[in-house]
């Protein structure tokens, strides 16, 4: 398989909320290859979470211009659940609790569903109970956490390790983590960052939104964009992000205006 | 202020012309009370309070709408697993379809059967429905027990060790059918009784249940997918010390059920839990009403029904804890929660508490939602498609209803029942 298949490419989208008027992202332009990481830093506001909201599909939010494809699919075409089984997942910066539905119950759906959408043979029950148990036992989720409903009661390093059970077992081709380390303490942003880095991968892409450099310590990126007001207006190495820390947005921002 | 009810007396009248008052054997005199009891409340009409969320009119009238039999494919509850199996043929008893009546715990005779001499029997029969006339009046009861033509009385000395399951088959497309249960579990004794299945084009029943001193009662029932049929049930149970009555209904489709269950907890530290899951869609109209009252030290009492609502379908709840003076630690709940699916379907609820003890712990709540948007795009962002989704959650909106479900392979079986129909509703 070629690499560049699951490549993600945003060209210059722009997005606006449905219910009122107002342009939210102006311009987006972006690739990530396959097995290379990227960050997305920037200031509150600055439209990091509405490009991750509207690649995975969330109602809500109107495209006016611009393209977003993951390989060959277009994106901006298909529903949530078909860019979930072309491979892109968004890890939730604010997952959501589901009461009802068995957090067990609920992976066991996904993953089959996005089987059964690609044509792929379903997995048994004992298959799944097999590959769930060892992936939770690596982010220490222990097996009341997987009994329990999806996210109820769950702390918030609990729900973002949660997120990265789910990545682990529906194994997209493009991960998208929105402010993942927001609510974490170290030792949960190690334990969280150890599962995502144990699933790079060269035929895997991640796109890690964060306002901190603190979180790239730990997953090291490749590439880092700073995006403000809609566009991203500054791309470069690592040493990006630690100036970004050292310095704040200020700088950057007169740069470019 | 006291308003004089005006008795629909023209209506009743002409609904007691075209029956049959048994005048032998065991419970006649009373039936004849019960006919009294009912000629002096007259039948339901639209302008009576209790039932200001339900049209009357179709069970009132003097002839069952045509229902047409419904090609029923759902399997009865626990199908195929241990059950004394007892079958309801247009709502006669069947003795051919059913197993032989005999198990250890437990006597089972037929109401049809008027030659025996069940003593038991008759000072049973008619008097929770009687005790549960007030405060509010229930004439469709009165009239089950003045005339109802069959049923089972079934009286538990033991711990049997199955279920009773009660199949009502129907091939007709007019049957108007009247059923009258009488349950007497004697101290310590246990029974689990199932019903399921299309009973009638109209079904009128009173089940009457009489729980003595530590005994334990369940009761799951499922109301079928016949949906033209109708619906007037009335469950009346009385609570002795220490003991448990535990019921659960299942409703999908009917055109009218009303559900009426009225319980007494006459002995301290009674526990009575009543429940129900509905799914309506279209022309569909569920009324669960309910009526517990404390009479008792330190009972528990929970009352959960939720309903999913579609395309138009209505559901109601009527819902009432009375605790009187001297039931202290009283400990009573009530949850009603309907999820609209839709703009056009409604639930109407009407919670109610009422309290003459002062050292009490009484809730109530009741909600109306839609499908909760954000639990539906998470879900779909994982690849559950919409459909799929919105069942996943309307399965857990329901759950709460169905966790009141005790045994674990009932429970399974509701589960099932309820995935099964869903998806079905929507291929």
């Amino acid at each position: 398989m070629k690499k560049e298949t699951y490549m993600l490419k945003i060209n210059n989208l722009h997005v606006q909320l449905e219910e009122e008027d107002k342009q939210i992202l102006k311009g987006v332009n972006l690739e990530v290859e396959p097995g290379k990481v990227h960050a997305i830093m920037g200031p509150n506001g600055s439209g990091k979470s509405t490009l991750s909201y509207v690649l995975a599909g969330r109602p809500g939010y109107e495209v006016t211009e611009g393209t977003a494809h993951l390989g060959d699919v277009d994106l901006l075409d298909i529903e949530p659940e078909e860019r979930a089984a072309a491979g892109l997942f968004l890890a939730f910066q604010y997952p959501v609790e589901i009461p009802g539905v068995g957090n067990m119950t609920f992976l066991r759906t996904a993953v089959n569903a996005q089987r059964k959408a690609r044509g792929e043979v379903e997995m048994s029950a004992a298959e799944f109970l097999k590959v769930i148990r060892e992936k939770a036992k690596t982010l220490k989720i222990d097996a009341d956490m997987l009994k329990r409903p999806v996210n109820v009661g769950f702390s918030g390093g609990e729900k973002k390790r949660n997120e990265i059970l789910q990545m682990a077992m529906l194994e997209p081709k493009m991960c998208i983590l929105d402010e993942t380390d927001s609510g974490l303490d170290v030792d949960a942003m190690k334990l969280v960052s150890e599962g995502v880095n144990a699933l790079r991968d060269e035929g895997r892409g991640f796109l890690v939104i964060t306002h901190y450099q603190r979180l790239l310590d730990h997953i090291k990126p490749d590439v880092v964009h700073i995006m403000a007001d809609g566009r991203i207006i500054k791309t470069g190495g690592p040493e990006l992000a630690l100036e970004v820390e050292n310095n704040g947005y200020a700088d950057i921002l007169s740069e470019v205006v | 202020m006291a308003v004089k009810k005006q008795i629909n007396t023209a209506e009743t009248e002409a609904r007691i012309d075209t029956l049959d008052l048994p005048q032998d054997g065991w419970s006649a005199a009373s039936r004849a009370d019960a006919l009294t009891r009912l000629r002096a409340m007259g039948m339901p009409g639209r302008r009576d309070e209790y039932w200001k969320f339900t049209r009357p009119d179709a069970l009132v009238q003097v002839s069952a709408p045509v229902a047409e039999v419904f090609d029923n494919d759902d399997a009865p509850l626990m199908d195929g697993q241990p059950c004394l199996r007892a079958v309801f043929v247009d709502g006669v008893f069947d003795a051919d379809a059913s197993d032989d009546l005999a198990l250890e715990g437990i006597e089972i005779s037929r109401l049809a059967d008027t030659s025996a001499d069940i003593h038991w029997a008759q000072s049973l029969h008619g008097t929770l429905e009687t005790a549960g006339q007030t405060p509010v009046a229930r004439p469709l009861a009165a009239l089950v027990t003045a005339f109802a033509t069959d049923g089972l009385l079934i009286r538990v000395t033991g711990n049997p060790s199955k279920p009773v399951n009660v199949i009502y088959n129907r091939t007709s497309d007019d049957a108007d059918v009247m059923l009258h249960h009488v349950v007497k579990l004697e101290q310590g004794a246990s029974l689990t009784l199932l019903e399921s299945g299309p009973a009638a084009a109209r079904l009128g029943t009173v089940m009457e249940v009489d729980v003595a001193d530590n005994a334990a009662f369940h009761h799951v029932r499922t109301q079928g997918r016949d949906h033209q049929r109708l619906a007037a049930t009335h469950v009346f149970g009385r609570l002795g010390t220490e003991s448990t009555f535990k019921s659960f209904t299942l409703t999908a489709n009917g055109k009218l059920t009303r559900n009426e269950c009225v319980l007494e907890l006459t002995g301290d530290d009674a526990v009575a839990h009543v429940a129900g899951a509905c799914v309506g869609d279209g022309d569909f109209h569920h009324d669960d009403t309910v009526f517990v009252t404390h009479d008792a030290v330190n009972c528990e009492s929970r009352q959960v029904f939720k309903k999913v609502l579609r395309n138009g379908a209505t559901g109601v709840f009527q819902g009432k804890i009375l605790v009187k003076a001297g039931a202290q630690k009283t400990d009573g709940y009530q949850i009603s929660q309907s999820l609209l699916l839709d703009g056009d379907s409604q639930f109407l609820a009407k919670p109610e508490l009422e309290i003459y003890a002062d050292d009490v712990a009484c809730s109530h709540g009741s909600t109306s939602g839609a499908i909760d948007e954000e639990a539906l795009f998470y879900l779909r962002s994982r690849g559950v498609p919409e459909e799929a989704a919105t069942n996943l959650l309307t399965l857990a909106f329901l759950a709460e209803a169905v966790q009141e479900i005790e045994n674990e392979d009932l429970r399974a079986d509701i589960e099932t029942r309820m995935s099964g129909w869903l998806e079905r509703h929507r291929s």
